[in-house]
């Protein structure tokens, strides 16, 4: 099987742009990215799938060789599927610009405090004021006391549950 | 090839779909969501306990979707290794549902004042479960990737429930690793397909044999950065401490307990069946050390327990990865009784976690104390499991190590005799991190006040109530109850690595035996 040469350099250029694109920081752009790879990993399918011949419908053809149509089903599923995860983190970066006005993807706070704290020498005299290193300027330690934590004037128990 | 029991293998996967789309139908109806969702589930573990029985007796049972001949249309097969998992991932998931229930009002909004979509919870839990169940019997290599996308999108949601700030954070991080993984898997198949013509996974295991030896490499590279990917293992493990901490604790507990053990089925599925020989074994025996190592060290470093149990999670893959790198049957079997230790460990943990946040109101451990005198029950709760995760014996954590060390001496080599000196170190710094948050929320003086009335209407006794106990106890229990079935067990895992080694009654099985490919 000789593959087909243009194919192959359309889907390298499909993945290369989407891994570049994917590396960013806005969730948009990285869903960008997420798509042009996808489409380039389609298109390896296709690649896989053979040379081009008549559909493989018995009689439709005209008695030449016949396209390979497993890679197109396995191919159609996976578009299907792509689509719905787009769906998803179209919602995710709306929720996201809800939220907080961009869509750029935040630290983890609580993962920055430990850091902070490890430079701060933990085991070292300064154990306690380091503990208490502030990370944001709003006060995530104030958000991580509350995590967990429901409101005050939640429904009764038993109503309005899972 | 249609043995008698068959016709049960797809109900596992049709029964959690069709309570799916009668839940998502009923949504608003709690009473409702709540009755089918146990009868799914309840179906599902009665179902995978026959062909447990069944796989073990009369072989693998196969299903041939539509009717169509194996080497063209869908196989679904369930041996001893996919009856098990199926079984223990069923039981923690029912476990989980019933402290769901039982946690009642507003349990999965931190901050959104109970205006979360509730409703959706138990479809997509349900859509997680088949999507789990169909990766472990599936029979091609095609509808794996179906199921794991079945279950990233349940889970994307339940990681993202209520849609607060930190969630949208962490549910970011996880659903772009977890969809370039799939991209990678999604690769991986195309070139398999490519190459040998086939992607049912009883065919492969003859015609990988045949094709080049490096472009058998190729793939098998390929298939095992997307499963480690999914698996957490080490350097690909980043995404995981950061994403589950922040999800509710029933869905941490989920999660906790299947999305990374579904990696480590594909992998051993792959290396055993496609990839016999151990090509890279020596790739991966590095890779589990480092997951060892490398976790448990940011377990110690954590604050927050379900931080540390996250990082505890990552290290403790190690093990497994360890056990299939060794390919040998003892290895194997070892691997098999450690993933369903692990998988009742680490659910019963959050769990406990869950507990933990409804009395203390927090799970930061420094921000807790004194929780052994306010609450004995809860402590008790939490030290039991977290016993079995360190490996003290007579706890089926510690039997699983013994196995893994049987097996990496066994083996002999100076690489697999070294991994068996980390996992012992990582088995004591699991002790000295469980213990430290053990010391400090339980034991320690009450510094910030805690004063064991956490966040739940109705003080300690609504925070304990019987609905969250009960499944919580019932979990602790079957971790106990590990130690006593241990030798069963341990030889039907032995069976199922003998013939995950010898591939012949796989293939037999769903080809036939008269079949050439």
């Amino acid at each position: 099987m000789t593959p087909n040469l243009t194919l192959v350099l359309v889907a390298s250029v499909l993945v290369g742009a989407g891994a570049y694109l994917f590396l960013s920081r806005s969730l948009v752009r990285a869903l960008m990215g997420f798509l042009l790879m996808g489409n380039g990993v389609n298109l390896v399918f296709i690649i896989g799938s053979g040379p081009a011949g008549s559909p493989p419908i018995v009689g439709a053809g005209d008695g030449g060789p016949m396209a390979d149509p497993v890679p197109q089903a396995l191919v159609l599923t996976a578009i299907v599927i792509t689509l719905a995860m787009t769906a998803f983190v179209l919602a995710l970066a709306h929720r996201g610009w809800q939220l907080a006005r961009d869509d750029l993807v935040s630290d983890d706070t609580e993962s920055a405090r430990i850091h902070a704290r490890a430079e701060a020498d933990d085991l070292g005299p300064g154990a306690d004021q380091a503990h208490d290193v502030e990370v944001d300027d709003d006060g995530d330690e104030a958000v991580a006391a509350d995590h967990g934590r429901t409101t005050q004037d939640d429904e009764p128990r038993g109503e309005g549950s899972p | 090839m249609t043995t008698a029991y068959s016709w049960m293998v797809p109900l596992l996967v049709v029964l959690p779909l069709i309570g799916a789309g009668l839940t998502l139908a009923a949504a608003g109806r709690t009473a409702v969501q709540r009755a089918v969702s146990l009868t799914a589930l309840s179906g599902m573990a009665v179902l995978a306990a026959v062909l447990l029985w069944a796989s073990d007796t009369q072989g693998p049972q196969v299903m041939l979707v539509g009717g169509w001949t194996a080497t063209e249309g869908i196989v679904l097969v369930v041996d001893r290794l996919a009856a098990l998992m199926v079984i223990v991932s069923t039981t923690v998931t029912l476990a989980v549902l019933t402290y769901s229930i039982g946690q009642g009002a507003s349990s999965f909004d931190d901050e959104s004042d109970g205006h979360s979509p509730l409703p959706v919870f138990h479809p997509s839990l349900l859509v997680l479960a088949a999507g789990v169940t169909t990766t472990f019997i599936s029979g091609d290599l095609f509808h794996l990737y179906v199921g794991f996308e079945m279950l990233l999108a349940a889970s994307f949601v339940l990681l993202t429930l209520g849609g607060t700030v930190e969630r949208v954070r962490a549910g970011t991080t996880y659903v772009l690793v977890s969809l370039l993984s799939s991209l990678i898997f999604l690769a991986a198949i195309g070139m398999v397909y490519a190459a040998t013509g086939t992607i049912n996974l009883a065919l492969l295991s003859d015609r990988m044999g045949e094709i080049a030896p490096g472009t058998a490499a190729l793939l098998q590279v390929m298939l095992l950065i997307g499963f480690a990917v999914k698996a957490a293992v080490f350097p690909m493990s980043g995404w995981l401490p950061d994403s589950y901490p922040t999800a509710p604790a029933p869905v941490t507990a989920v999660f906790a307990g299947l999305l990374t053990k579904v990696g480590v089925y594909a992998m051993i599925r792959t290396q055993t069946l496609l990839f016999p020989g151990g090509q890279f074994s020596d790739l991966l025996l590095v890779a589990a050390l480092l997951t060892m190592i490398v976790g448990i060290l940011g377990a110690i470093a954590q604050d927050d327990i379900k931080r540390m149990l996250s990082f505890t999670l990552v290290s403790h893959i190690g093990f497994l990865i360890f056990g299939i790198a060794l390919g040998s049957t003892h290895g194997l079997a070892a691997a098999i009784f450690y993933v369903i230790h692990h998988i009742t460990v680490q659910t019963t943990l959050f769990l406990v976690v869950g507990l933990v946040e409804r009395v203390g109101g927090s799970s930061d451990s420094t921000r807790l104390g004194d929780l052994a005198r306010i609450s004995p029950v809860v402590g008790l709760l939490f030290f039991i499991p977290a016993m079995n995760l360190a490996g003290i014996p007579p706890f089926s954590g510690f039997l699983g190590k013994v196995g893994l060390v049987q097996a990496g001496v066994a083996d002999g080599s100076w690489l697999a005799l070294v991994l068996v000196a980390g996992s012992v170190l990582t088995s004591l710094l699991t002790l000295y991190a469980v213990a430290k948050v053990w010391g400090r929320a339980f034991w320690s003086e009450n510094a910030k006040g805690i004063t064991g009335r956490g966040p739940v209407r109705g003080g300690h006794h609504g925070a304990l109530g019987v609905g969250v106990l009960a499944p919580t106890t019932a979990l602790v229990g079957v971790g106990l109850a590990l130690t006593l079935v241990a030798g069963p067990l341990f030889d039907v895992a032995t069976r199922a690595a003998v013939d995950l080694m010898l591939r012949e009654p796989y293939v037999v099985a769903v080809l036939g035996s008269g079949v050439t490919p």
